[in-house]
């Protein structure tokens, strides 16, 4: 044994090479070695005061996980992680650890946090690719029914704590396949959809009765859910899905997509294996994404692998202000995405054929900081260029879908739309705005809906537990703090 | 769930579904859509709800058989199971009684018409109605709206049955014969519902059309059945997929439902094309 205790340097992922993950859509970080997760869990200093878990927003219980996998029982350290988080093998993939848990590690202070995501995700394969995975106890049946509206990572998460706590819980999905953004924003390549099936199988195991193409709002009512079907109460979980737009002439041309579209038809519907599958999806020679976030870095990712040539990613502000994780940037250049920062389209230009042909892009500096925080971009006038695409996703973001809002007499929303709810129990009518979610932030609520909270919510009646499901109401997640 | 209780084919290579699924046969209203899937890896397919059996438990489906998706669909068979069957979806039809209304199909298009004609009718309002056909053969739903339309007339561009021309044709008849519409819902090919928005607005006549751009949720999530109603962007999907037939861009509509004609043509030219190794 060598002598002098130096502490190891943070383990990196091993992945696919740049040019041959460009030409498949299988998963690109290929994950930890026993190895490679021992000595990253021997990393981790113990701290009593646990800073890390304060980032979490489901409070997993980070340094007790991060001993049994440095114990060597990842079996036990899965089991640890899946008493706060039904999604580890999801989480440990797509969670912006690095702006939450790691954020916080003591070690990164000098160095390098501790690679918390990695070796989440490397105890979640352990436990499923082993078929560890033990049957999960569930409290007392309550007799309360709890229906939830939408399937993505909130809706999955309220699921499995309200079936734990003894409720009966129903998810209900719009789509034909459970996840949500899981299922129809994030590309195979960087969730496998095998592995969120098997989290959501998981759910069925708890006692979960999943609703696939049903679309509430529609079919049944949040109303109908709670007076026609007797459930004793509702959450909310329905994300942000309404596509952005921009608002500038040429956007209705062929060629021309909201991330949402452009990622539906490659992920929940496979339109890259088209010919084996339906759907069609059009595979541009010139492709350029407009917005710095991970939607574009997936999207500008998921072109490339549809056989794009060129790919312009275009955003309005420098790559400081990127709001995509470090990690997907990384990515995206590795695999010849070409950034032009401080741009943004001012029009789309199509031929005859109303075909999209190319943008004309402006260039931009920063100004003075805005609301959020971030300096303004503003426009040089007269620094408009032409250049050439045949095929443009924009990825600006995404508003809150009116469909539950609208079709729920009394329900309060805010002016972007988003529902307002109380900011203690997250039932409706509060004063609380709703922004588009970061993935595990909106999970945050349903934490509290285990937990309980100070105060104002009413427990379920003949309740195992405090769940904080408010009786005989709707409850949504808070957005992100 | 989701089973075909009934098959028949209407017209050539036009089909109507009978299809269990209660909850729709009760909730749904005049206007609205489904969409469905018949195997893993199949495309969403929107279609029109034209019937509901409350009781029974089923709506009915008119489809024709155009494409890939509509081809596999019409190989399925009493007794076969829907993988996927969503909605109501789509606003209802805006119900009025305007005093007289014409309401108008062209080729399978006609279909949709007969639930809005149906509740158009219950509302007191008279009725037109004009079925438009390429010939006779596919003429359809002819008895069905005879019995709601206290006048229902037939075009054929072939001359083959009814008035040889085009359903404007018709409608100008109908005017000339010094009738007083006051309202027209028309629903067929787009250049169809274009010609009828064109002569409608010469007439001063109000016009509501239902459009069917290429669509993938349904819920107003994608943005790709967008369409240019009076300069704006509007979802059909959630927006229509009525809409006022004078204010429609219908030259953009027509280029995006035909976005992807080559893949289209690639599916069919390669028909049942070959599954292996997908889920089921």
């Amino acid at each position: 044994m060598p002598e002098a205790p130096t502490r190891a340097s943070r383990q990196s992922m091993p992945e696919q090479a740049p040019a041959d993950r460009i030409t498949n859509f299988n998963e690109v970080p290929l994950g930890y070695s026993t190895g490679q997760a021992l000595t990253e869990a021997s990393r981790c200093l113990q701290c009593k005061k646990m800073p890390c878990v304060a980032g979490c927003p489901v409070a997993v219980d980070i340094p007790g996980f991060i001993a049994l996998v440095k114990a060597g029982d990842f079996a036990a350290a899965a089991r640890k992680i899946k008493e706060t988080n039904c999604l580890p093998a999801v989480c440990g993939r797509v969670c912006p650890q690095e702006s939450q848990c790691e954020a916080l590690c003591v070690l990164g202070k000098k160095g390098e946090s501790v690679a918390i995501g990695r070796l989440e995700r490397f105890v979640a394969d352990f436990e499923r690719e082993g078929n560890l995975a033990e049957k999960p106890t569930v409290s007392v049946p309550t007799g309360r029914r709890v229906a939830i509206v939408g399937s993505g990572p909130a809706g999955l998460t309220a699921a499995a704590d309200l079936a734990r706590l003894g409720h009966e819980a129903h998810i209900f999905e719009a789509l034909h396949e459970m996840g949500g953004v899981l299922v129809y924003g994030i590309p195979e390549f960087r969730l496998p959809k095998r592995i969120l099936k098997s989290e959501v199988e998981a759910l069925q195991d708890l006692g979960v009765t999943l609703h696939t193409s049903t679309v509430i709002g529609k079919l049944d009512t949040i109303e109908d859910l709670m007076t026609e079907e007797g459930f004793d109460a509702v959450f909310v979980g329905t994300g942000a899905g309404l596509p952005t737009f921009m608002g500038i002439p040429g956007e209705n041309l062929l060629g021309v997509y909201s991330a949402n579209e452009f990622l539906t038809r490659s992920n929940l519907m496979r339109a890259y294996d088209f010919g084996r599958t339906d759907t069609p999806i059009a595979h541009g020679q010139r492709a350029m994404v407009v917005g710095g976030g991970n939607v574009a870095m997936d999207s500008a990712r998921t072109a490339r692998r549809l056989g794009a040539q060129k790919i312009i990613l275009s955003y309005r502000r420098s790559r400081e202000e990127m709001p995509a994780r470090a990690e997907e940037t990384h990515h995206a250049e590795e695999e010849g995405i070409e950034f032009h920062l401080l741009t943004a389209p001012v029009e789309f230009r199509g031929d005859e054929n109303s075909r999209l042909r190319a943008a004309l892009l402006q260039k931009m500096e920063l100004g003075a900081p805005d609301d959020s925080g971030r300096r303004r971009p503003v426009p040089i006038e007269g620094s408009e260029y032409e250049e050439p695409i045949d095929v443009v996703v924009i990825a600006v973001g995404a508003g809150a879908n009116p469909l539950i809002s609208s079709t729920t007499p009394g329900l309060e929303v805010n002016r972007k739309g988003y529902i307002v709810t109380d900011e203690e129990t997250g039932a409706t009518r509060g004063d609380r705005r709703h922004q588009p979610p970061r993935r595990l932030r909106w999970r945050r609520h349903s934490h509290r809906l285990r937990h309980g909270n100070r105060g104002h919510g009413r427990r379920p009646e003949g309740g195992g537990g405090n769940g904080q499901v408010s009786e005989g109401g709707v409850t949504s997640p808070p957005g992100p703090r | 769930m989701k089973t075909i209780v009934a098959k028949e084919e209407i017209a050539p290579q036009t089909y109507r579904y009978v299809i269990r699924h209660p909850k729709l046969a009760r909730k749904r209203q005049a206007g609205q859509f489904v969409i469905l899937r018949m195997h893993e890896g199949g495309e969403r397919v929107p279609l029109t709800i034209v019937d509901s059996d409350p009781e029974a438990g089923t709506v009915t489906l008119i489809f024709q058989a155009v494409g890939h998706s509509t081809q596999e669909l019409a190989e399925l068979g009493v007794g076969d199971k829907l993988l996927d069957l969503a909605g109501p979806l789509g606003k209802p039809t805006h119900i009025e009684n305007y005093g007289t209304v014409c309401v108008i199909g062209g080729g399978y298009g006609t279909a949709p018409v007969l639930p809005i004609a149906t509740v158009f009718k219950q509302a007191g309002n008279r009725m037109f109605g004009i079925i438009g056909a390429r010939t006779r053969d596919l003429v359809i739903l002819e008895k069905e709206l005879g019995e709601i339309c206290d006048d229902l007339r037939v075009a054929t561009d072939d001359g083959s049955y009814g008035v040889k021309g085009f359903v404007t044709d018709v409608l100008a008849q109908l005017l000339a014969e010094g009738n007083k519409i006051d309202f027209v819902l028309a629903v067929g090919p787009t250049p169809m519902m274009r010609a009828v928005s064109v002569l409608t607005k010469e007439e001063g006549i109000p016009c509501m059309v239902s459009l069917n751009p290429l669509m993938i949720d349904g819920t107003g999530m994608c943005g790709g059945c967008r369409v240019e109603v009076d300069g704006q962007t509007k979802f059909a999907c959630v927006d229509g997929p009525e809409f006022d037939g004078h204010l429609v861009n219908y030259h953009l509509l027509m280029k995006r439902q035909g976005a992807y004609k080559h893949e289209e043509n690639m599916a069919l030219s390669v028909g049942s094309h070959c599954k292996i190794g997908l889920d089921d």
